[in-house]
């Protein structure tokens, strides 16, 4: 170790430290200047993203640069994707300070978890050896199980972050498995290494392909792709909104690259194998998600059911295997999380009096009660729903594209034809919002940064969608 | 046969075999106990392995102080077996289904592995005199897996936070003692004279 990696990894040391620092500010502050511990941490965020900024320009000239004996990698889709996990990270804390305060979990430990939650987080996004992987994975993990469990006299609330950790705890075997198998095989822990020595094998070796699945299957309870999506619905419905919107967006960026880093980067010799795993995977995800969401009444459960399918087009991108697709793929999975983190922002919005905004019937005369934001869970809706000139749509082409490219027609069909299908469902949000008379014709009330945001939020993906150029290179740019 | 793969041979089976009881006793302190047997046969495994410090660390950190509060915590809680294994038959075929095919998967695997023989890996060399084990752990852990070692430390900090925070409850109307209370308190908090006149009771 010397100077030079501490400064290659000062976004995670400035994370942990303040991740430390929130744990122990708490102790001197009073129940009712909470509100500096919210503000630390966005500008935490804010700082973070200036820091990994600044190191970014040395980047450009070397391409990636390793440190600390080659276990960390910081490249250019580490870095594109930590400064949205960071934006993300910022719309999560803002909206969750409003829901905190009212049903009464404003405590440090949702930050600092928050943040370690990051910390690991941005450990697999930089991950180059599958230890770090594996650590990386678990920080994230374990900071969420806690996070899940924090509303602690909740059933609902315990039940879903048992399942949750006993099922995590499962896919994190099946991982170590996984690993445990292409080290045997490979005899090296070094993604890069791996790599080399697999080109070698190629998949002769029943020993790699085998490793290989248990790894896919990890994969693909940490997405939460069909068959390993049970704990998904549970999990959205019973754990409280905020951490929700968390689970749904930020590690959803941290997993997409853990994909890349292991099936792209280590295995990609054996792309035939897993490709065909993936399409299994996102076959079943695309058709189950969006089939049973359809039946959904909750509104958390629904939007389980959209992210298990939205999950499955993420997969599109990665079965082709070329720069594109996972510039696709990258492109989809940035905007999905900012999707998702602002429909989840609806629910915390609509939510009041200690009670959830829960059913769909909740959200009856939206319009009436306050026009500007049914318009901005519409909008929201109408991305998600991948209709045209919002951003949803140009992340549904992209991956749809490098499907066609691969020359699988048929999975291209099926992706339009059931994403016409899940059209139906966020139409009918949109449906009861404007149409259905309200039940309670309270107007909604919400502190103003809150709105601030969430306006932002809602209007980003019409922005994004109509100048999607930028950020749509800048994903193909990294591969 | 050599002694070593003699040794091998025993251990082995002693593991593989407590492992299996481990998950088949029904009563869980017994579980717990062959479960004990197992990291020992695993860190004589290791031993032999001339890793030697490994096998020591396992044996004191979970044999010595892992499992023995495994053991306070099921000898406290009185868990009722009964409800554990309710349900048991009603999912043993499919549980076994599912094992049966995996393990054919596995065995698959193996016997293709026997066939082709590639074998991509020497048997390990035993180091000359004067080898430590532990001397080449420390130094690859602060080296080469630095990062790694920082992160696992990160790791137990957040299990430390979430435990504090699932457990650590501030409730109401609880009687607790305080000893600032206790100890700042004076004479005339809790003494109070009164001038009362003194009554004079008449025997009778």
């Amino acid at each position: 170790m010397n100077w030079q990696d501490l400064q290659i990894v000062a976004p995670e040391l400035f994370v942990l430290l303040m991740a430390c620092g929130l744990l122990i500010l708490d102790l001197f502050l009073s129940e009712q200047r909470r509100g500096i511990l919210h503000l630390v941490s966005v500008l935490t965020m804010a700082l973070a993203a200036i820091i990994t900024l600044r190191g970014h320009p040395a980047l450009e000239q070397t391409g990636a640069v390793m440190a600390f004996a080659d276990t960390f990698v910081r490249d250019g889709m580490g870095d594109l994707l930590k400064v949205f996990a960071y934006m993300v990270m910022i719309l999560v804390f803002v909206y969750s300070r409003y829901y905190l305060k009212q049903f009464n979990m404003y405590r440090s430990e949702f930050y600092s978890l928050s943040l370690f939650a990051l910390l690991g987080a941005m450990v697999l996004i930089s991950a180059a050896s599958l230890i770090t992987v594996y650590l990386g994975l678990e920080l994230m993990a374990l900071s969420l199980y806690a996070m899940v469990a924090l509303k602690r006299d909740d059933r609902k609330a315990t039940e879903a972050a048992m399942k949750y950790f006993i099922l995590g705890s499962m896919a994190s075997g099946m991982l170590l498995y996984g690993m445990s198998m292409i080290y045997g095989a490979t005899g090296s822990l070094q993604i890069s290494e791996i790599s080399l020595a697999v080109a070698q094998q190629g998949s002769d070796n029943m020993i790699l392909v085998f490793g290989l699945v248990f790894m896919v299957v990890a994969l693909a309870f940490k997405f939460g792709l069909v068959p390993f999506h049970m704990w998904v619905p549970d999990l959205y419905e019973g754990a409280p909104a905020p951490v929700v919107l968390f689970i749904s967006s930020m590690p959803k960026l941290a997993v997409f690259a853990m994909a890349i880093r292991l099936l792209q980067d280590g295995l990609s010799s054996l792309h035939t194998d897993w490709s065909g795993m993936l399409i299994v995977v996102a076959v079943l995800s695309i058709v189950l998600g969006n089939l049973a969401a359809l039946a959904q009444k909750n509104i958390k459960r629904m939007l389980a059911y959209s992210t298990i399918s939205h999950m499955g087009f993420v997969m599109l991108g990665l079965i082709s295997g070329t720069a594109t697709g996972f510039g696709a793929s990258m492109f989809y999975v940035i905007t999905y999380a900012l999707m998702s983190a602002g429909s989840f922002g609806v629910i915390i919005f609509m939510s009041s009096k200690g009670i959830e905004a829960e059913n769909l019937s909740d959200y009856k005369g939206l319009n009436q009660r306050n026009p500007w934001f049914a318009a901005m869970f519409a909008m929201l809706m109408l991305s998600m729903a991948g209709i045209p000139v919002f951003v949803g749509f140009f992340a549904k082409w992209l991956v749809i594209q490098a499907v066609v490219d691969a020359g699988l027609i048929w999975l291209a069909l099926l992706a339009v034809v059931f994403s016409v299908i899940g059209g139906y469902y966020y139409l009918r949000v949109i449906k009861i919002m404007y149409f259905d008379k309200a039940v309670d014709e309270n107007p909604i009330q919400a502190p103003s940064d809150f709105r601030a945001v969430l306006s932002v939020n809602a209007l980003l993906m019409l922005v994004l969608g109509v100048f999607s150029s930028p950020l749509i290179s800048a994903c193909m740019a990294v591969f | 046969m050599p002694i070593q793969e003699i040794f091998f041979y025993l251990f082995s089976v002693i593991m593989v075999t407590a492992a299996t009881l481990v998950i088949s006793v029904r009563n869980p302190v017994y579980s717990i106990l062959f479960l004990i047997l197992t990291f020992f046969s695993a860190a004589a495994l290791w031993i032999m392995l001339e890793a030697e410090f490994l096998g020591i660390v396992l044996v004191l950190v979970y044999v010595g102080a892992v499992m023995v509060l495994f053991l306070f915590v099921i000898m406290m809680l009185n868990i009722n077996q009964s409800r554990v294994n309710e349900g048991f038959v009603k999912n043993l075929p499919l549980g076994i289904g599912v094992a049966l095919v995996m393990l054919a998967e596995v065995l698959m695997v193996l016997w293709y592995k026997s066939q082709t023989g590639t074998d991509t890996y020497p048997l390990p060399v035993p180091h000359e005199q004067g080898y430590s084990n532990t001397a080449e752990i420390g130094e690859r852990l602060f080296t080469a897996y630095l990062w790694p070692f920082e992160i696992a430390g990160i790791v137990l900090l957040v299990a430390i936070v979430a435990a504090i925070a699932l457990s650590l409850r501030h409730r109401e109307g609880v009687k607790t003692q305080s000893i600032p209370l206790q100890v700042s308190t004076e004479k005339r908090d809790r003494l109070e004279v009164i001038d009362m006149p003194v009554e004079h009771v008449e025997n009778n």
